[in-house]
C-alpha cells in the first residue's frame, strides 16, 4: 500500500474531481491558494485540516456555489456548478440546512423531489442514517446529531454520483460514526466519489486518500499509510502535527 | 418541483396552527371593528356606507400585507438556514420555487379572503354593484403582489427584525396613498404622480370598479392586467436575487 493516493485520472478511469491552480479570495483575503489535485471517481477522499484552513470554502467550489477568483474545477467531467451536474452531486453543509419546521420524513421526501426521486427511496435513504422511528418528528425535536443525520438523508435520497460532505460525522456516537463509516465505503465501492471533511484525525484511516490543507493551502495530498510514514507516526495526528512541522522547516 | 415546492410551503405552515388561525381570522376581525366603528354615522339619503368603501379596500389590502409579511420571513429563514443555497445545487429551476411559493400563499391568501368577503358580504351587508367573487380575485392578485415584494426584499434583510421593517418602507406608502385616506384626485401632484405607479393603487381601482359596477369593466380588466404585468415584474427582480453562486 505504498503506492501514490491519487494516480492522475487515465483514460480508462472515470473521472472524479479534477482540481488545478484553484484560488479564491473573499475581501482582500486570499482563502484558497493555488490547489491543485485530483480524485478518481469511486474512492473516499479526506479533506483534513484545522477550522479556518479553507476546506469548506474548498468544498463549495466543488459543488459549485463558490464565486472562485482563478484556476479551474471539474467535477464528473464537467465544470463545476455546470447544469448538468445538479442532479450528480449531493452536499451536506455543517449546519445541517433542513426545514425545522417540517418531518423528518417531510424533508427528505422534498428534498428527493427536486430530483424525481418517490417515496420508497426517502424511506431508503432514512433507514441509511438509522431515523426511520424518528421520522414523523418535527426536525426542531431532534437532537444536534440527529439533525446532521437528517440532512445527510436529504442528500442520500438522490443517490448523487459525488457526494461532497462537510463534516459529517460532528457529534456523533461513536457505533454510529463506525456505522456512518461503513456504509461511505460501499458506497465508494458501488462507484460513488465520495469527499469527506473533518478536523478528526482517526477517521482519515476510511479515506483512499488525503487532502491535508493549512491556511488556505494544500499542504499535502497522501494516502493515510503515507501520512503516518512521513510523519513517522501510527497515530494521524502526531502524523499531522509532524508533517506541518516538516514543511514550516522547509520554508524557514 | 414546483407543486412540491407548494406542498411543501404549506406543510410548514400547516405545523403552524397559530399562523394560518391569525391569517384566517383576524382580517375577518379587523373587518368587523371597521363596521362597528361607523356603525352610528348620519348619512343623507342616496351616499353609500363609508363602510362600503373603506371595509371593500380592506379586503384588498388585508392580503397584501399578511402576505407580504409571512413570505418575507419564510424566504428569509430560508436563505439564513442554508436550504435555499441547499436546493439551488439540485435541479430545482428558480421559478418552480417563486412560483411555487406565490401558489401556496395565493392558496392561503384566497382562503382569508374567501372568510372575509363572507364576512363583509353576508352578515355586514357590504353594498358593491359586482359579484362579491371579483372582490376575492383581486384580493388574491394583491396577496401575490405581497408575496413577490416579500420574495424580493427578503434579498436585503440579514435578519428577520430587519424583515419586519421592510414594512413601514414597502407597504404604508402604498396604503397611504391609494385612495383610502383620500381620494387620489384630491392629492397634490408629486403625490398622486407616485400613487399613480405604485400597485396598490392599481388593486383599488379595481375593486371601485367592482363597487361602481354590475358586470366586469374595461377598466378593471386593465387594473388587473396592470396587477399581473407588475407581479410579474417584480418576480423577475427577486429570481435575480436569487443566486447559485456566492462569493
Amino acid at each position: 500500500m505504498s503506492q501514490p493516493a491519487a494516480p492522475p485520472p487515465s483514460d480508462g478511469r472515470e473521472r472524479g474531481v479534477e482540481v488545478e491552480k484553484l484560488n479564491v479570495t473573499r475581501s482582500g483575503r486570499d482563502i484558497l491558494r493555488n490547489i491543485s489535485f485530483s480524485v478518481p471517481a469511486g474512492q473516499i477522499t479526506g479533506l483534513l485540516g484545522p477550522s479556518g484552513s479553507g476546506k469548506t470554502t474548498l468544498m463549495r467550489a466543488i459543488v459549485g456555489v463558490q464565486k472562485i477568483t482563478s484556476g479551474s474545477v471539474r467535477v464528473l467531467g464537467r465544470p463545476a456548478g455546470h447544469p448538468r451536474l445538479r442532479h450528480d452531486v449531493g452536499y451536506v453543509t455543517q449546519a445541517p440546512s433542513i426545514y425545522m419546521d417540517l418531518s423528518v420524513e417531510a424533508n427528505v421526501r422534498y428534498f428527493g423531489a427536486m430530483h424525481s426521486r418517490k417515496r420508497e427511496d426517502a424511506r431508503r435513504a432514512i433507514d441509511a442514517v438509522d431515523l426511520r422511528a424518528l421520522a414523523h418528528q418535527k426536525a426542531a425535536d431532534l437532537s444536534g446529531g440527529e439533525l446532521s443525520r437528517a440532512s445527510l438523508a436529504c442528500a442520500l435520497v438522490s443517490e448523487p454520483k459525488l457526494l461532497v460532505l462537510d463534516e459529517p460525522t460532528v457529534g456523533l456516537d461513536p457505533v454510529l460514526r463506525a456505522d456512518l463509516w461503513r456504509r461511505f465505503r460501499s458506497m465508494a465501492e458501488a462507484g460513488t466519489t465520495l469527499l469527506i471533511s473533518s478536523h478528526v484525525m482517526e477517521e482519515a484511516s476510511h479515506c483512499s486518500s488525503l487532502l491535508l490543507l493549512r491556511g488556505g493551502g494544500l499542504l499535502a495530498w497522501l494516502t493515510p499509510e503515507e501520512l503516518s510514514r512521513k510523519g513517522r507516526s501510527a497515530d494521524l495526528e502526531q502524523a499531522f502535527l509532524h508533517v506541518i512541522q516538516q514543511s514550516e522547516a522547509t520554508v524557514a | 418541483m414546483m407543486l412540491a415546492t407548494t406542498g411543501r410551503v404549506l406543510d410548514q405552515l400547516r405545523h403552524d396552527r397559530r399562523s394560518i388561525a391569525l391569517i384566517l381570522v383576524v382580517p375577518a376581525l379587523l373587518l368587523t371593528a371597521v363596521h362597528f366603528l361607523y356603525e352610528n354615522e348620519t348619512l343623507p339619503p342616496g351616499v353609500p356606507r363609508t363602510f362600503d368603501r373603506v371595509g371593500l379596500m380592506m379586503l384588498a389590502i388585508f392580503p397584501f400585507v399578511v402576505m407580504f409579511l409571512v413570505t418575507s420571513i419564510t424566504m428569509l429563514r430560508e436563505r439564513t438556514s442554508g436550504t435555499l443555497e441547499r436546493l439551488l445545487t439540485t435541479p430545482i429551476h428558480k421559478a418552480d420555487l417563486l412560483f411555487g411559493y406565490g401558489l401556496a400563499f395565493s392558496i392561503m391568501a384566497a382562503l382569508q379572503s374567501l372568510v372575509a368577503t363572507a364576512v363583509a358580504y353576508w352578515i355586514f351587508n357590504l353594498d358593491i354593484q359586482g359579484s362579491p367573487l371579483w372582490v376575492v380575485m383581486i384580493a388574491v392578485i394583491n396577496a401575490v403582489l405581497g408575496v413577490a415584494l416579500g420574495l424580493f426584499c427578503s434579498a436585503f434583510a440579514r435578519t428577520e427584525f430587519q424583515a419586519v421593517q421592510f414594512m413601514p418602507v414597502v407597504v404604508v406608502p402604498q396604503i397611504l396613498l391609494c385612495g383610502l385616506f383620500v381620494a387620489r384626485d384630491r392629492m397634490n401632484e408629486v403625490l398622486e404622480a407616485i400613487s399613480n405607479v405604485l400597485p396598490l393603487t392599481f388593486s383599488v381601482d379595481a375593486l371601485r370598479e367592482v363597487a361602481e359596477n354590475a358586470q366586469a369593466t374595461d377598466l378593471m380588466w386593465q387594473d388587473v392586467s396592470a396587477m399581473g404585468a407588475i407581479v410579474l415584474g417584480v418576480l423577475v427582480l427577486a429570481s435575480l436575487t436569487l443566486r447559485r453562486q456566492t462569493p
